[in-house]
C-alpha cells in the first residue's frame, strides 16, 4: 500500500473510536511519559488528534505521526482512566499497522520480524549461538539479581544492566504432553511467552512445580513460538498474524481447559489484541481461524488469576511473621489491562512467612515497555527511575511482579543502582515455599468452566 | 514562522523546549472546550522564571499573539491559540513548589504545578488547601488562577481567588510585576493580585502564586438523600443553609444523571428518584456529629425517601463514586459533551433545573444535569455529535437560552469555567457596553499591542 488515499480511507475507519475523545486530557495524570517529558504529543490526546488530523488530511505527514505513535510503552494507563471509555489501545495499535503498512517496515525491524521472530527454529538457534557468546563479552554483577553487564562498550547494549540468555531455550526440555485421561481434573495448556522461556526459565520451572502440586494435568509444546506483541506494536500485521497462525497450529489439536502463561504482556496479547485485531477485519485471519482464535482467547489466564480465581488459593488467615519483607509491582499489562492486582498478592501472602508492604503507586509503569525499551532507553530509565524510588522506599528485600519485561527492567533499575534486592514473580515465591513446607494447605475444588463463580471470576474483563 | 524569528525562540529556551514541527503543532491547536481548534506557529516551554519573562517580551516585539497553557483542559476555550500566527507558551516546565511554611500558613508556586499534587503536598505538611476543581488532577495552579476555578467545596471554603495570597506576573515588556505578600494583611500599592485572578490570560503571565492555607478539618461525615423530585431536594438544601449549617460539599444529581451512572456502574442507585443530593459536613468531631444529625431531620422533614450515612471511609468513598462518575457515566453516552457551568442563586435550582429539562425537550436533546447544588452552580451537560450537523445547531440555540434564563434569574454565565471564546457573546447581556468598553481600555493600556491571548473573554 502506497497510496496516500488508501492510507486515509483505512484511517477513516478509526473514526467511531476516535469520535469519543473529548479532549478531556485526564490521560495526562497517568501517562508514564508524558510525566516524564510533559509533551502533549507523548500523551493519548495529543496522539488520538494526530491520527484523527492524518485522516482528515488536516496533517499530510504520515512519518511524523508514526515517530509519535510509536513514542509509547503501550501500557494503557490512558485507557484504564479514561472518562470517556476510549479503546485507545486499539487505536494505536490499529493506526501502527495501517501507517506502517503505508510506509513500510524499516529494514531491521522486516529482517528482525519477517527473518526471527516469525520463524522460531531459527530464532531459537540465533539466541542458543548469542548465549554462548554473552560469557566472553559480559560479566555477572549481582549476584542476588544475576544480572551481567557488558565487558566492552557495545552500542546495543549500552549501559544496561541484564539477565543473560539462557544456554538453552526452556521447552526444549520442559515440554510434556498431557498425561491423565480427559475427565475429571484441569487440563491446563502452559505457554511460557519468549522471555520466560529463554531468559527466565527458573519461573516456567516455578509454575510447573506448582501445577504439579495442584494436581492440574499440563501440556507445554515442543516450540514457543511468540505471541506477536512485538510485531503488532511495530505495526507488522503480516508478521503478527503468521505467529498467531503458528500459535494456534499447536492449540488446534489440543483438548483443555485453559491456556495459561506467565507472561502479562502474553496474556494481555491473547485476550485482548488477538480478537481486537480479528475483529478489526481485513487482515489475513479469517474464516474458521477466527472462531478458534476467539475460542483459545477465551481460555486465556494469567498464572495468578488461575492459581486463585480457579484452583481457589487462599491467603492464610493469621499474618506473617517472617523476616523478610516483600513487595510488589503491577505489572500495566496485568491491571491495566485485565484487571488483576488482587490474585497476584493473594499468591504471595499464601506463600506466607513474608512480611508484605505495598509500594507508592504499585500500579505506575516501570517504563519497559518492550521495545520502548530498545527504542527510548533514556526515557524509559526516567520513567523507572521513579519506580525504583518507590521499591527502595518500602525497605523490602524482594519484589515481585507477574511479567517478565518488567522484571527485566526491575532488575536494570536495581542492579545499576547498586542495590541487592531480589526480583521474582510470584508464583516462584509460591514454589519456594511449597518446597520449604511441605505441608502447605492444597484447596480441593478447582472449578472447570462454565459455572458462575468462573463467570464472576472474570467479570473485570467485560 | 520565520526560521530567524524560531532560531531566537531556541536561544532563549533550548532547542528541545521549542516545537516548530506541523504534528508538534497541531497537538496544541485545542482545548477541553468543544470548538474549532486553531494550530499555532510555535509552542515554547520555558523551564526557568527568566526565560518566561523573555519570551513574553520577544512575542511582544514582534508581535505575536500568546497563549499561555497549563493542561489544557479548559472548558470555554481559554487555551486554544488565539490565531494562526500565535506562540502557545506551556508552563509545565515551570511546576516547582517553592516553599511550604507550615508557620506562616502559606505556599509559593510555579504556576506549572500540579492541583493535586500540591494538595497532596500541602496534606503531607499537616495543611489544606481546598480548592479542588474536577480536573485537579491534570490542571496547573496557573490555570486555576487565571480561571479562578471552583469546585466542590466552594459552598464551605470558597474558590481558588480565596486564596491567592500574591502574584508575581510578567508584563509584556518581560518585566516582573509584584504585587500581595506572605502576610495575613498586606495593604501594599494596588491590589493588582486580584486583578490578576480570572483575567484568563489577558493581563499578565504568571511567574510566581503565593497561596494561603488552612489547617484541615479534623473530622468528617457524608451522606445521600434520595428524593422524589428536584424541588424537595431543593428545598432541603435552603432549609440546611437556614438552620446556619454550612457543609463542604452539597452535590445534586438529576434523574436522567442517576439513571446513566445506575447503568455505567451498577452500584444500586435509585433509578426512579427524581433527584440525589450528595451531602458532607466537616470540622470538630462533635459539631460534625451534631451537624449531621441535624441534616438527616432537616432530609426526612422535606421527604427523603432514603437517607444513606457513611459509616466507614469506604461506604464515604462509595457515596462520593456516585458523583465522581456522573461525567464520565454522560460522557459515554454520545461522542460530544458540552459541559456548561451556568450558575444560579440557590434558591432558583428547582426552577433552573426544570427550565433545563424543557429546554431540552424543545430541542430534542439529552441533558444531563448534576452539580453543586449549595452554591448553585449547575452542570447541564449535553450529549450529542458534533457530527451531526443539524443536532449540534439545535445544541447551540439550547445553549443560548440556557444562558439566557440563568441570567434571567440572576445568575451568572460561569461559576467556573471562564468565558474564553465560547461565552464571549453573552457577557454584554450579563454586564453592560459600558463594562466592555472599560475592560478593553484596560487591556489596551497593559497591552498595547495586543498579544495577550487576545479575542477571548472581552473580544477584540
Amino acid at each position: 500500500m502506497a497510496d496516500i488515499e488508501e492510507l486515509v480511507r483505512l484511517l477513516k475507519e478509526l473514526e467511531e473510536e476516535l469520535v469519543h475523545c473529548t479532549r478531556c486530557g485526564m490521560c495526562q495524570a497517568v501517562c508514564p511519559l508524558y510525566g516524564a517529558t510533559g509533551r502533549e504529543t507523548d500523551v493519548a490526546r495529543g496522539k488520538i488528534v494526530l491520527v484523527e488530523n492524518l485522516s482528515k488530511e488536516i496533517l499530510d505527514d504520515p512519518e511524523a505521526v508514526k515517530q509519535r505513535l510509536d513514542r509509547c510503552l503501550l501500557c494503557g494507563s490512558c485507557e484504564a482512566a479514561c472518562p470517556g471509555g476510549v479503546p485507545i489501545m486499539d487505536i494505536f495499535l490499529k493506526a501502527r499497522a495501517i501507517i506502517t503498512g503505508y510506509l513500510g517496515l524499516s529494514p531491521v525491524k522486516k529482517a528482525i520480524f519477517r527473518g526471527l521472530l516469525s520463524n522460531p527454529d531459527r530464532f531459537d538457534k540465533l539466541l542458543k549461538w548469542m548465549a554462548r557468546l554473552q560469557g566472553p563479552f559480559s560479566r555477572q554483577v549481582s549476584e542476588t539479581l544475576g544480572s551481567s553487564c557488558a565487558r566492552f562498550m557495545s552500542p546495543v547494549i549500552g549501559d544496561r544492566h541484564f539477565m543473560p540468555i539462557a544456554s538453552e531455550a526452556w521447552h526444549k526440555k520442559g515440554h510434556r504432553q498431557f498425561l491423565r485421561p480427559r475427565d475429571p481434573g484441569l487440563r491446563v495448556v502452559f505457554y511460557p511467552g519468549c522471555l520466560v522461556d529463554r531468559i527466565f526459565p527458573r519461573v516456567a520451572e516455578a509454575v510447573m512445580k506448582v501445577l504439579d502440586f495442584h494436581e492440574v494435568d499440563v501440556f507445554a509444546a515442543d516450540r514457543v513460538p511468540c505471541c506477536g506483541i512485538p510485531a503488532l506494536s511495530a505495526g507488522d500485521r503480516q508478521s503478527f498474524e503468521k505467529l498467531v497462525r503458528q500459535n494456534m497450529d499447536i492449540l488446534d489439536s489440543l483438548d483443555f481447559d485453559y491456556l495459561v502463561t506467565p507472561c502479562a504482556t502474553c496474556t494481555a496479547t491473547i485476550r485482548k489484541f488477538w480478537p481486537a485485531m480479528i475483529e478489526a477485519g481485513a487482515g489475513g485471519l479469517t474464516g474458521e481461524i477466527q472462531e478458534k482464535v476467539l475460542a483459545a482467547s477465551e481460555k486465556t489466564r494469567d498464572i495468578n488469576e488461575l492459581l486463585v480465581d480457579v484452583l481457589g488459593v487462599q491467603a492464610p488467615a493469621a499474618p506473617a511473621s517472617g523476616a523478610k519483607s516483600l513487595t510488589y509491582h503491577d505489572p500495566c499489562h496485568l491491571k491495566k489491562s485485565l484487571g488483576i492486582s488482587r490474585q497476584p498478592r493473594t499468591v504471595l501472602a499464601a506463600a506466607g512467612d513474608v512480611n508484605f508492604a505495598e509500594m507508592r503507586e504499585p500500579d505506575r509503569c516501570c517504563g519497559m515497555g518492550g521495545s520502548f525499551n530498545l527504542q527510548h532507553y533514556g526515557l524509559s530509565d526516567k520513567i523507572g527511575q521513579k519506580k525504583l524510588a518507590a521499591i527502595l522506599e518500602t525497605g523490602a528485600d524482594t519484589v515481585a511482579t507477574g511479567c517478565p519485561a518488567c522484571m527485566l527492567q526491575l532488575t536494570d533499575l536495581l542492579s545499576r543502582g547498586g542495590h541487592a534486592l531480589a526480583v521474582k514473580h510470584p508464583v516462584e515465591v509460591y514454589a519456594e515455599a511449597l518446597q520449604q513446607r511441605p505441608g502447605l494447605q492444597k484447596p480441593v475444588d478447582a472449578q472447570k468452566p462454565g459455572n458462575t463463580d468462573y463467570d464472576k471470576a472474570t467479570e473485570t474483563y467485560r | 514562522m520565520n526560521k530567524k524569528l524560531v532560531c531566537e525562540f531556541e536561544n532563549l529556551v533550548g532547542r528541545e523546549n521549542v516545537m516548530a514541527e506541523q504534528a508538534d503543532r497541531q497537538a496544541y491547536s485545542y482545548d477541553s472546550a468543544v470548538l474549532e481548534p486553531v494550530v499555532p506557529a510555535l509552542v515554547v516551554r520555558p523551564e526557568t522564571s527568566a526565560q518566561l519573562g523573555k519570551t513574553v517580551r520577544l512575542c511582544n516585539e514582534n508581535g505575536l499573539p500568546l497563549t499561555v497553557r497549563g493542561a489544557g483542559t479548559n472548558l470555554s476555550g481559554g487555551t486554544i491559540p488565539a490565531a494562526p500566527n500565535a506562540v502557545v507558551v506551556t508552563t509545565n516546565g515551570l511546576s516547582g513548589i517553592i516553599e511550604i511554611n507550615s508557620e506562616d500558613m502559606y505556599a509559593v508556586v510555579e504556576p506549572g504545578v500540579i492541583t493535586a499534587q500540591f494538595a497532596a503536598a500541602v496534606a503531607a505538611k499537616g495543611l489544606f488547601y481546598p480548592p479542588d476543581p474536577g480536573s485537579q488532577t491534570v490542571s496547573t495552579l496557573g490555570g486555576n488562577v487565571a480561571e479562578n476555578a471552583g469546585g466542590l467545596r466552594g459552598l464551605k471554603y470558597g474558590v481558588t481567588k480565596d486564596y491567592v495570597m500574591g502574584i508575581e506576573f510578567f508584563d509584556v515588556n518581560g518585566e516582573l510585576v509584584k504585587s500581595g505578600s506572605k502576610t495575613v494583611k498586606c495593604a501594599t500599592g494596588f491590589n493588582l493580585s486580584d486583578l490578576m485572578v480570572g483575567s484568563e490570560g489577558l493581563l499578565g503571565v504568571f511567574s510566581r502564586i503565593i497561596f494561603k492555607l488552612i489547617p484541615p478539618p479534623k473530622d468528617s461525615r457524608a451522606m445521600m438523600a434520595v428524593f422524589d423530585s428536584v424541588e424537595k431536594a431543593s428545598e432541603t438544601v435552603s432549609a440546611i443553609i437556614a438552620e446556619q449549617i454550612v457543609p463542604c460539599t452539597l452535590e445534586f444529581l438529576d434523574n436522567f444523571t442517576i439513571r446513566t451512572v445506575e447503568d455505567f456502574r451498577h452500584a444500586g442507585l435509585p433509578t426512579d428518584a427524581g433527584a440525589l443530593l450528595l451531602i458532607e459536613v466537616d470540622g470538630h468531631p462533635a459539631g460534625v456529629e451534631d451537624d449531621a444529625e441535624k441534616i438527616r431531620k432537616i432530609c426526612e422533614q422535606k421527604g427523603a425517601g432514603k437517607i444513606q450515612r457513611a459509616g466507614s471511609a469506604a461506604e464515604k468513598d462509595l457515596i462520593w463514586q456516585a458523583r465522581r462518575d456522573a461525567l464520565p457515566a454522560l460522557a459515554r453516552l454520545k461522542p460530544t459533551t458540552v459541559l456548561e457551568d451556568a450558575t444560579v442563586p440557590r434558591s432558583r435550582i428547582p426552577e433552573m433545573v426544570k427550565k433545563i429539562r424543557d429546554i431540552g425537550e424543545k430541542y430534542h436533546i439529552d441533558i444531563g444535569t448534576f452539580g453543586h447544588a449549595g452554591d448553585g452552580n449547575l452542570h447541564p451537560t449535553i450529549l450529542t455529535d458534533k457530527r451531526d450537523k443539524d443536532e449540534f445547531a439545535r445544541v447551540e440555540q439550547a445553549i443560548d437560552e440556557i444562558f439566557e434564563a440563568a441570567l434571567a434569574m440572576g445568575g451568572t454565565l460561569s461559576g467556573e469555567h471562564g468565558i474564553g471564546l465560547a461565552k464571549r457573546k453573552y457577557l454584554e447581556g450579563e454586564t453592560s457596553r459600558g463594562t466592555i468598553r472599560y475592560s478593553r481600555r484596560l487591556k489596551e493600556t497593559f497591552d498595547p499591542v495586543n498579544i495577550l491571548n487576545p479575542g477571548k473573554v472581552i473580544g477584540d
